[in-house]
């Protein structure tokens, strides 16, 4: 014989755990959101762009050196499109790859702790600007800086979108290089103090070859960043489809295509229509490429203290 | 080696000038370093000072309460505030439920095998999804699929998916700055799992839950790519209809299926036009823009710091 408490006891207990099945399922639910999403992007990328080759020949859209899908006369050939996304990527690397490693090994091994707490977040703010302000400043700000020193500068070209590219990724190289170097344990660096080293030979010869692994990854996080930037280039680049890797002549990427095609208004299912689709996949792939680049170099150069 | 410089090696005048010429190096490396770091601040500041200084003829009360016009000096942003305020509220509200539900989950639930680590792997891999692709899903999924059109539905939605990375990598990461002991008391007391979240983990995570939520909108705020995608219009010279009704019931929902604008969509427009008298109307937007997301950007820092000050375990 159960008394009555007891009962009432165990119903609220029962109660309790059916509650938290529940909950638990709408929890894993949540998590199930970032899955489906990841299968809902490669299936309409698949999807669209699998239509937009029943069109075109995959040969053709390899080799082809011209990209005119919107014209009479279409030609589907990427190469532009992606002689453009690498050569503002370049110059964005340029410019973010010392600057951020510079600033990672400053803030990690030369500033003191409180330098470290108030600069980090205010660097961070260089990432937090919308990437329209950013085009913005290159269009009316870097073209006309740098037209005083090569006066044949178009207004439009790829120099300044990707140092400004470069500007923006700095604080992704810097913040993810930092912390892989305060990673590396403390005694790597008195061993090499001992030794009679300065600070900056530390840095530089046990610091920067041990956290190697983490520079890679935090340049890989720059170059993802770089590739898929889109305002900056569509504002300052031009829109123009151009195959160079000359950084002084304007030309379009694959994202600044997106957006060219995206403000006019074109009809659902229409070959312009899928070829943003495929200029999607490529963008993708390209990305990919770089992460599985940026995690076998993470593989091979690991360091476990 | 010549009788001179065996003479410096003896007397040790070699080392001391190499110990010499690196200490220099190293005061050469901090000088270049804090020119970097504060070059870089100096852009920053640059930045806005351009952009406030070319925008400073439009600010006044018109620029915000008039629609885009032909004419630079009478076009607002009107519709374009409204519009990036309306599409905020879409986001927030079905990425902060979601994406903190998705933490909880990862943190306090998941059993450690391999389905677990698909989601955790898929979450870090969007985070690195160039955000115009989030755009193309959008355009496929949302717009047409679903039928939502160029709505600020769809355009929330779209902004949703693209910030849920950033409020899990934040939620999880205050919700794993929680103790253990907190969580073995509680379960000691008789507490279920669930209990144990909601009256324990989550009341400490608060901090850090808000300063990713701030972060990810900051972020939504500025977002132009995806949202051009999906067809916002640049031109729109009326509102969305009124949340609130005079009549029953009172609040109404047709605002999300009306086709919309938002602030960097304006922007981008104004700064595309040839006409320089248009660039004053894009630089006052930017500084409005870049101002909302430092003044978010300061709140979350300012957050994280208050709530890091108050709880000492």
């Amino acid at each position: 014989m159960s008394s009555p408490a007891t009962l009432v006891r165990a119903s609220g207990l029962r109660y309790r755990k059916v509650r938290d099945r529940i909950i638990e399922a709408l929890l894993l639910a949540a998590g199930l959101v970032a899955v489906f999403t990841t299968l809902a992007i490669v299936a309409i990328l698949l999807y669209e762009s699998s239509t937009f080759f029943a069109h075109v020949s995959i040969v053709d859209f390899l080799t082809d050196t011209l990209w005119t899908p919107l014209f009479a006369d279409a030609h589907y050939g990427i190469a532009p499109l992606v002689a453009g996304t690498l050569t503002t990527t370049m110059v964005a690397l340029i410019v973010a790859v010392p600057l951020g490693t510079t600033i990672a090994i400053y803030l990690s091994e030369f500033a003191a702790h409180q330098v470290r707490e108030t600069v980090k977040p205010i660097l961070e703010l260089l990432g937090a600007v919308p990437t329209v302000v950013y085009g913005y400043f290159a269009l009316t700000m870097v073209t006309p800086v740098l037209q005083w020193f090569m006066p044949d500068l178009p207004g439009f070209n790829m120099l300044s979108a990707g140092l400004v590219i470069g500007l923006m990724i700095v604080p992704y190289v810097s913040s993810v290089s930092e912390d892989a170097m305060r990673a590396v344990p403390r005694y790597m660096r008195e061993g090499s103090y001992a030794m009679g080293a300065t600070r900056l030979q530390t840095a530089l010869r046990v610091v920067v070859p041990g956290a190697f692994s983490g520079l890679a990854a935090a340049f890989i996080l720059g170059i993802s960043r770089a590739v898929g930037e889109t305002m900056v280039v569509a504002i300052a680049a031009g829109m123009q489809p151009n195959l160079t890797f000359d950084p002084r002549q304007p030309a379009a990427t694959i994202t600044a295509y997106i957006v060219q095609v995206s403000l006019g208004d074109l009809p659902h299912g229409s070959i312009g229509y899928q070829s943003i689709f495929a200029a999607g996949l490529v963008l993708m792939i390209i990305t990919l490429i770089f992460n599985i680049i940026g995690f076998s170099l993470t593989r091979r150069f690991r360091e476990a203290y | 080696m010549s009788a001179s410089s065996a003479a410096a090696y003896l007397t040790g005048e070699r080392l001391r000038r190499g110990v010499q010429r690196r200490k220099v190096l190293d005061k050469v490396f901090v000088l270049i370093g804090l020119i970097v770091m504060l070059s870089c601040l100096a852009i920053l500041a640059i930045l806005f000072i351009d952009l406030v200084r070319d925008g400073a003829p439009r600010f006044g009360w018109d620029f915000f309460t008039n629609f885009a016009s032909r004419r630079a000096e009478r076009a607002g942003i009107l519709a374009a505030w409204v519009g990036t305020s309306l599409i905020m509220l879409v986001t927030a509200t079905c990425a902060v439920p979601v994406g903190v539900a998705a933490a909880i989950y990862l943190e306090e639930y998941a059993p450690k095998n391999w389905f677990s680590a698909i989601i955790e792997i898929n979450v870090t891999n969007l985070a690195g999804v160039p955000s115009i692709v989030y755009g193309l899903l959008a355009l496929g999924l949302f717009v047409y699929q679903f039928d939502l059109g160029q709505s600020i539905a769809a355009a929330g939605l779209t902004l949703a998916l693209l910030i849920l990375p950033i409020v899990i990598v934040a939620t999880r990461e205050s919700i794993r700055s929680v103790p253990n002991a907190i969580r073995e008391a509680a379960y000691g007391l008789g507490a279920t799992r669930w209990e144990v979240t909601k009256d324990h983990v989550l009341p400490y995570s608060t901090g850090g839950i808000l300063t990713g939520m701030i972060l990810g909108l900051s972020r939504a705020i500025g977002e132009t790519a995806p949202i051009i995608t999906i067809g916002a219009l640049s031109f729109i010279a009326f509102l969305p209809q009124s949340p609130i009704q005079s009549e029953f019931p009172f609040v109404s929902f047709a605002w999300l299926t009306d086709p919309f604008t938002a602030m960097p969509i304006q922007m981008f427009n104004w700064v595309s036009r040839p006409d320089q008298a248009f660039q004053a109307n894009a630089a006052a937007a930017g500084a409005i823009l870049l101002g909302m997301t430092l003044i978010m950007n300061g709140l979350a820092i300012w957050i994280r710091y208050r709530f890091r000050k108050k709880i000492n375990w």
